[in-house]
């Protein structure tokens, strides 16, 4: 079955480079590599017939998110060498707290309760392609989440444009007050020239 | 060779995404000097939490899986913007992205 063999090709790149995600020595790498997570990751989800969220992953994640990261990346002017310090000190008990994670959903796997029998309660229609019967839920069943989540975006999008934006004190901003309070007797002053002698001091100095 | 040729089943996926779960866990112990690797970690993790629900979805055949992985994407995406606007703050006032400078609230 062909399918089965393409299911390890993507998973055993997928965790691959998943690994490689919190091992690479330069952050740059490891953004890269998580880009490579995201494409297998949709890959699974297109094996599962789940095209829309498979198209979703690569558009939301790689063409956002991983750009996001990878900006910031370069952005920052980080000594790489200084943050490899403490992997090894930390290498038992990441792996300590790895292995009890593993252990512990080994064990709720072998004593899940099986849920075969259930009655779907959002059966997708049969009719539908995958993207279609998502919007024909999305929009009826489920349209204010929906809007909240448009919410979320929106303040996410306010709230780092707030935290990011920096007043460096060097910007001349326009104080109306002031300029309408101005007097005519507070910067002109009329002076009588003599003739033939002009102004020695003060006047335009 | 055997398992390369028998169908799919819910557990292949389930299986695959306990250990990319596992990993993220694990990164967040392992890069404590660099929280943008955390934050990668973070996403690695959620990605881990899409995989079971589009598989239980798919296994079930119930959209309310698929539906809530998009709900999942949007706040990790919101998740990744802010996180990284924090950084950048933090980054411009410390010099520095380690875990163990982050102490400036502590009085």
């Amino acid at each position: 079955m062909p399918a089965t063999l393409i299911f390890y090709l993507f998973a055993t790149v997928l965790i691959l480079a998943a690994l490689m995600v919190i091992s690479a020595r330069n952050p740059v790498h490891a953004v890269l590599f998580l880009i490579l997570c995201f494409f297998n990751a949709a890959g699974l989800f297109v094996l599962q017939g789940a095209e829309f969220l498979a198209m979703l992953l690569v558009i939301v994640y790689v063409g956002a998110v991983a750009v996001l990261f990878l900006f910031v990346v370069m952005m920052l002017d980080i000594d790489f060498k200084q943050l490899r310090q403490g992997f090894v000190r930390y290498l038992p008990l990441g792996a300590l707290v790895g292995a009890v994670l593993l252990i512990e959903i080994g064990m709720m796997a072998v004593h899940w309760p099986t849920m075969a029998g259930a009655a779907a309660q959002t059966p997708a229609p049969a009719a539908l392609g995958n993207a279609e019967a998502i919007g024909a839920v999305l929009y009826t069943k489920y349209w204010l989440p929906f809007q909240v989540a448009g919410l979320v975006l929106l303040v996410a999008m306010v709230g780092a444009i707030c935290l990011t934006l920096r007043d460096r004190g060097q910007v001349v901003r326009q104080n109306v007050s002031v300029q309408m309070n101005r007097k005519r007797s507070d910067v002109i002053e009329i002076k009588k020239v003599p003739t033939g002698q002009g102004i020695s001091d003060g006047g335009m100095a | 060779m055997e398992f390369l040729v028998s169908p799919l089943t819910l557990n292949h996926f389930l299986v695959v995404a306990a250990v990319l779960f596992t990993l993220g866990a694990m990164g967040i112990f392992l890069n404590r000097k660099n929280i943008i690797v955390i934050l990668m970690c973070v996403e690695l993790i959620l990605l881990a939490v899409n995989i079971n629900f589009v598989s239980f979805a798919v296994s079930l055949g119930d959209l309310h899986g698929q539906i809530f992985t998009l709900f999942v994407l949007t706040v990790a995406a919101a998740e990744a913007a802010i996180g990284l606007a924090i950084l950048v703050v933090y980054f411009r006032n410390r010099d520095s992205v380690s875990v163990a400078d982050l102490n400036l609230l502590k009085g």
